[in-house]
């Protein structure tokens, strides 16, 4: 297995953009990676494109090709595959890219995420993000995509004694830390008490609670990484992408409190890259609710089982801390357009890695991880990546 | 949701059957065709099996935001009940005040309907949990 870089990395803002259609995200996050890696465009071998369901929001299938074809790539008819895991698409895409250029097959491919989310009303919107959970034996008796998630969090809740409050403060967190990204949904802080006191969702979670409805995109090109320095100085090493899966519904898992996709992918990635969960300084986590976070840390390794809600709280996970989660402000506040989530995140590394990440820099970053989850942790990615020195 | 779809997929719903591994005797609920413990040995020993409907819950929450199948319902409790047989299943709770529903609450199934595809549209039965 050959090792795999980063060269480049560009994405879109996220929020809600009526001026841009899905190609025009795909396409201008595509665009900015390429212009980044410093490619000609003529060095592509393919391109992976993660994307949850622009069938149902944009009433637009075969987005491959139809990337592919406004990114300017059709005149070598390079091939270009879309990948759907729900919310786990973007990490998925971005793992068939490092598989083709670790197998040998590939030496430079585009791995891009894009979602357009708002050209469907907000109920339909969020109809549409509960087709990640079981249709026939969850949704359509009532649970809600917010519902399965506040179901978590109170048996988080009864069996461990986290508290509303401890929940609550992983929003105020990403807020804070999407203040400090100037292409975050929401770069705006925000108080414990408006959290606590949002409008109800699905109780105990209010919409504070909640990642937004959004657009966007975002891009990585990857490259075999003996042929990296040729195209950059600061090539960001892949180490490990490890994914994992689970049963689709949360009711027939051994616990609703814990990911064990997540848990296997994460060890199967520290395995892969002889790393363990203390030598991470920054982890872009899947908060789509603030209770993901919650249980993403705890299911990585970072705090033990229960506890990830008071090292929460505690700041334990603040910039600053020792170890900085969602530096990006995370799904909750930079927005989650779905199929682009797992892919943003690893763009946020990126920068982080390379110390480009401005007022959010985490000193002295040198390994960073991400995991990127679909549905209710039915399907678990992790990347690990690490900077080359 | 398509009404042949529904008619498809409905004997379950409204019977509570599952099915029993024939070699290591797990029941499961919804029915499946191989068995995540025993696969290939229980191919063909899957055998349907009717739940009781009695069980206890054991997460929950008040959904106020609802899909628009049910947003005259809202708000209304969903739960993950765990059956006296041991395995899970996700629904409505009924008949019982917001405040008094409970982790541990004891439950048991009853025919209702749970969605409707608005007027003159199709409805659709199912189970619900009223307290026991």
């Amino acid at each position: 297995m050959r090792d795999v870089a980063i060269i480049g990395v560009g994405d879109t803002r996220f929020g809600e953009l009526w001026d841009m259609s899905l190609r025009d995200l795909g396409i201008k996050a595509g665009l900015a990676a390429v212009y980044d890696a410093n490619l000609s465009g003529d060095e592509i071998d393919a391109l992976y494109l993660g994307n949850m369901s622009a069938g149902k929001f944009t009433e637009q299938e075969h987005i491959g090709a139809l990337i592919a074809d406004y990114s300017g790539l059709t005149r070598d008819h390079i091939p270009a595959t879309r990948v759907e895991a729900a919310g786990a698409s973007g990490g998925l895409a971005f793992r068939q890219g490092v598989m083709a250029i670790a197998s040998g097959m590939q030496d430079i491919v585009v791995v891009g995420g894009a979602e357009k989310m708002t050209d469907v009303g907000d109920v339909l919107s969020t109809e549409i993000q509960a087709m990640a959970a079981d249709q026939q034996w969850e949704t359509s008796f009532g649970a809600t995509f917010p519902a399965l998630h506040a179901m978590i969090a109170r048996r988080h809740m009864h069996e461990y004694g986290t508290t509303r409050d401890q929940i609550a403060s992983v929003a105020v967190k990403n807020h804070k830390h999407g203040a400090l990204n100037p292409k975050a949904q929401f770069q705006r802080e925000i108080k414990l008490e408006s959290v606590l006191r949002s409008p109800p969702v699905a109780e105990p979670l209010g919409m504070f609670d909640c990642a937004p409805v959004s657009d966007g995109g975002a891009a990585v090109v990857l490259c075999a990484m003996d042929k990296a320095r040729k195209y950059t100085d600061t090539p960001i090493k892949v180490l490990a992408s490890a994914q994992a899966s689970d049963t689709l519904s949360l009711a027939n898992r051994a616990s609703p409190c814990r990911f064990d996709a997540t848990t296997v992918a994460a060890r199967r990635a520290f395995e892969i890259a002889k790393l363990e969960p203390k030598d991470v300084n920054l982890a872009e986590v899947h908060d789509s609710y603030t209770i993901s976070e919650i249980l993403a840390i705890e299911d990585l390794g970072f705090f033990p089982k229960g506890k990830g809600g008071e090292a929460t709280a505690d700041g334990q996970t603040t910039l600053g801390a020792k170890l900085a989660i969602n530096t990006s402000g995370g799904l909750k506040a930079r927005g989650d357009p779905i199929g682009a989530t797992g892919v943003a995140q690893v763009v946020e590394l990126v920068h982080q890695l390379r110390g480009e990440a401005d007022k959010r820099q985490v000193t002295g970053a040198e390994i960073g991880l991400a995991q990127n989850v679909g549905g209710t942790g039915a399907t678990v990615v992790v990347q690990i990546l690490g900077r080359v020195n | 949701m398509a009404v042949a779809r529904f008619w498809r997929e409905n004997a379950s719903r409204y019977n509570l059957i599952g099915t029993k591994c024939g070699v290591c005797e797990r029941v499961y609920f919804p029915p499946r065709s191989v068995c995540p413990t025993c696969h290939r040995a229980s191919i063909g020993k899957m055998e349907p099996f009717k739940l009781k409907g009695e069980g206890e819950v054991l997460t929950f929450s008040i959904v106020h935001e609802a899909p628009s199948q049910m947003e005259m319902q809202k708000p209304y409790v969903i739960a993950i009940v765990e059956m006296d047989e041991g395995v899970r299943i996700t629904g409505q709770i009924i008949d019982a005040e917001l405040d008094d529903v409970a982790i541990g609450m004891k439950v048991r199934t009853t025919l209702r309907k749970v969605s409707d595809e608005g007027d003159a549209g199709v409805i659709h039965y199912g189970y619900k949990f009223m307290p026991l």
